[in-house]
């Protein structure tokens, strides 16, 4: 469906691997993977050799690989479980980045066509995005579709796109309480649209299937929020929701665009929503106070880059948030110290 | 004849608290597809154009029908806040209408079928969006939360998760876009074939192009702000009827605390008019609204400002104090709002209670 014409060696694929056999994903997603270089990360608490199956172009990196980076003090940052991809981030160098969870393989359209997700998400980065007014028809960068009637025409060269949201079929990413009061409930609806989000306003980043302009804001995408009790189902952690709010914030900040619908992918079955719930509850707690404090910050005019404004989003965290609960606290550390390391391995 | 009671879901039919406001100068033949879905429903039908011209309404319809000279009756001088020749003397029927919801359509817009082929009934679906509340805080990734299937995502605070009262159900139109004239000219062949299954709250803070097409609205919670403004004969400008309309709302929406959906339903739009009669209502439209967005992207509204009447009546103050040197058609624009304000609560005398908290 989409236009535009890909170049691959501006784009890296980097897989979180939580769990060691990563065979029947790959193989589901080798129609798109193949083409494309991989990074692929295993979660330094995964114990054992990854099972990865041939015919794809990456490069692995371990436990061992994470701790010769960042080192072993105290204060060093967590990469494990699902923060094991940030590392990948940190190790790219290529403009785009994707990160699909392993344990989703591609969706079928209402029309029972294979969604390609990687050029979908390459399609949302390079065209722009349009964050100051509501188009009522959603992309107007779409093929078949345009801006509407009142659209204000200035405004219609929109702007970069920072980041790409997908969704997920099946399995969508609700909350443990959510999922256990409707154990039935899967999302068998495919939305066909794009849209920008707007402006100032806010939303839940979810990690599962996600894509960014790396060159733009990749030390936004930073590991820092971890909950005492974080697992390995997206239900026992809020880190992406965090790391999304701080993306946000900097998107809007820069004047950069956060897009929102397609592409689809399918989240397979796992985990059971009551027992994650004691784990995740604090995570649900938690977000009562992140959200009106990110909907409140504002960056000075003089943070003009990613790390600038990440910067400054930590020394508000540490101040306003910290004193309240020490996962904040923790939270404003690990921000400082991704900035001095994502800054450290760029002139390396 | 199709079952008109609402179908699988138990949507209510509130046929005794809709109207059912048309434009028309041509006929009203569309309603004979509609029949199945708005026969329950009482009319209210605005005559526009030559008021000694006959409009033919389908039999087995109950309808009230207004023309020029029951406008000019009914509010005498202050009949001049309403449009003449364009289809924004509209709002003249959400006035007189005594119901609590609005359901307004233009008489080229048709039955639309959904993706496996069934006849889409779009004032079901209106109902359903007013019926439910929106998430104007916090956008849903899975768009709207509070219909079948879907939820609110993980990291959606609980405590933003009750909604606020719905006052808007803005639905699309496949086939013909709701372009502009420029965009027309350039792409005279484009035709919307998408249809998009969702429903969403457009957040707070965030203004959009309101068409009048294909549009439901909570009249007791928000009505007087939906003035169409001036357009038409005498007028400089057209096609901005519904989009100032829009405006105001979404500020006022904003401000209250209500929210605003777009979306479903789709209507299958089949008239694409003459471009070039577009851009020459257009015109001084395109360069206005660059000056009426920052407008009102900045426009602030004061604390005790509890009802839409108060919060419309400060808009237009400062309607005129900022836009009146964009132009004069501003200066009176602005009055025809306080007008307009005049006339409702004259038609509509309540007690004038607060229907929202102000933000």
């Amino acid at each position: 469906m989409s236009e535009i014409s890909i170049n691959h060696d501006e784009v890296d694929i980097v897989i979180g691997a939580l769990q060691l056999d990563l065979t029947s994903f790959m193989e589901e997603w080798k129609p798109v993977f193949s083409l494309f270089h991989l990074i692929i990360v295993q979660d330094p608490d995964l114990k054992g050799k990854l099972e990865i199956p041939a015919g794809f172009n990456y490069d692995l990196y371990t436990k061992s690989d994470i701790d010769g980076v960042v080192g072993l003090s105290s204060n060093a940052i967590s990469f494990s479980g699902y923060s094991c991809r940030y590392f990948g981030y940190l190790m790219s160098h290529k403009k785009y980045i994707i990160a699909i969870d392993d344990d989703c393989i591609p969706a079928k359209d209402s029309a029972g066509n294979f969604v390609d997700a990687v050029a979908q998400h390459i399609t949302n980065l390079s065209t722009p995005a349009t964050p100051f007014f509501f188009n009522t028809l959603y992309d107007p960068f779409c093929k078949g579709t345009d801006f509407v009637r009142g659209y204000p025409f200035s405004l219609r060269s929109g702007v970069d796109c920072g980041l790409s949201c997908g969704l997920w079929l099946n399995l969508a990413d609700l909350d443990a309480p959510t999922q256990a009061l409707k154990p039935e409930l899967r999302n068998t609806r495919y939305v066909d649209a794009v849209l920008t989000v707007p402006s100032r306003t806010m939303m839940p980043v979810s990690g599962i299937n996600i894509a960014f302009n790396r060159e733009l804001v990749g030390p936004a995408l930073l590991p820092a929020f971890r909950l005492a009790k974080e697992g390995n189902l997206r239900w026992e952690t809020v880190e992406d929701i965090w790391t999304g709010m701080c993306v946000k914030v900097v998107c809007d900040h820069l004047r950069l665009g956060v897009k929102s619908g397609l592409p689809y992918v399918w989240r397979k079955e796992r985990g059971n929503a009551i027992e994650s719930l004691k784990k995740e509850w604090e995570g649900v707690k938690l977000m009562e106070d992140i959200v009106p404090f990110f909907q409140s910050l504002r960056l000075s005019t003089s943070a003009a880059t990613a790390e600038d404004c990440v910067s400054e989003i930590a020394a508000v965290v540490k101040e306003k948030l910290a004193p309240t609960n020490p996962v904040f606290a923790r939270a404003a550390e690990n921000m400082l110290e991704w900035v001095k390391l994502w800054k450290r391995v760029r002139t390396q | 004849m199709a079952a008109i009671q609402a179908s699988k879901s138990s949507t209510p039919l509130l046929k005794d608290e809709l109207d059912i406001v048309i434009p028309t100068i041509r006929n009203l033949d569309f309603l004979e597809m509609w029949r199945p879905f708005f026969q329950p429903y009482h009319l209210i039908i605005v005559q526009d154009g030559d008021p000694s011209k006959t409009i033919n309404v389908p039999e087995g319809f109950d309808y009230e029908l207004y023309n020029r000279n029951d406008i000019n009756k009914i509010l005498g001088p202050k009949a001049s806040c309403i449009s003449f020749k364009d289809s924004a003397c509209r709002c003249f029927g959400y006035m007189v209408s005594k119901k609590k919801y609005i359901f307004t359509i233009d008489d080229d817009c048709f039955v639309a079928k959904d993706p496996t082929g069934k006849e889409i009934n779009a004032l079901e679906q209106h109902i359903k969006n007013l019926l439910s509340p929106s998430s104007p805080f916090f956008f849903n990734t899975l768009y709207d939360p509070y219909r079948d299937g879907a939820d609110f995502v993980r990291g959606y605070p609980f405590s933003l998760r009750e909604g606020v009262p719905t006052a808007v159900s803005h639905g699309l139109w496949l086939n013909i876009p709701d372009y502009d004239a420029p965009t027309q000219l350039v792409k005279p062949r484009e035709r919307n074939t998408r249809y998009v299954d969702a429903v969403m709250t457009i957040p707070k803070g965030t203004l959009f192009p309101m068409c009048g097409m294909n549009l439901g609205f909570n009249r007791e919670l928000i009505g007087p702000a939906m003035y169409f403004g001036l357009m038409g004969d005498g007028q400089p400008i057209g096609r901005y009827d519904d989009m100032w309309a829009g405006w105001c709302t979404k500020v006022i929406c904003d401000h209250l605390g209500l929210g605003i959906k777009t979306g479903l339903p789709y209507i299958w739009h089949s008239k694409a008019s003459n471009p070039f009669v577009n851009l020459k209502k257009e015109y001084k439209g395109i360069y206005w609204q660059e000056e009426l967005i920052p407008f009102f992207q900045s426009v602030t509204l004061p604390k005790d400002c509890t009802t839409v009447q108060k919060c419309y009546l400060e808009l237009a103050k400062q309607v005129k104090a900022k836009l009146g040197k964009v132009d004069e058609y501003f200066n009176k624009l602005a009055d025809a709002m306080v007008t307009w304000i005049e006339a409702w609560d004259e038609l509509n005398p309540s007690t004038g209670l607060a229907n929202g908290s102000a933000k």
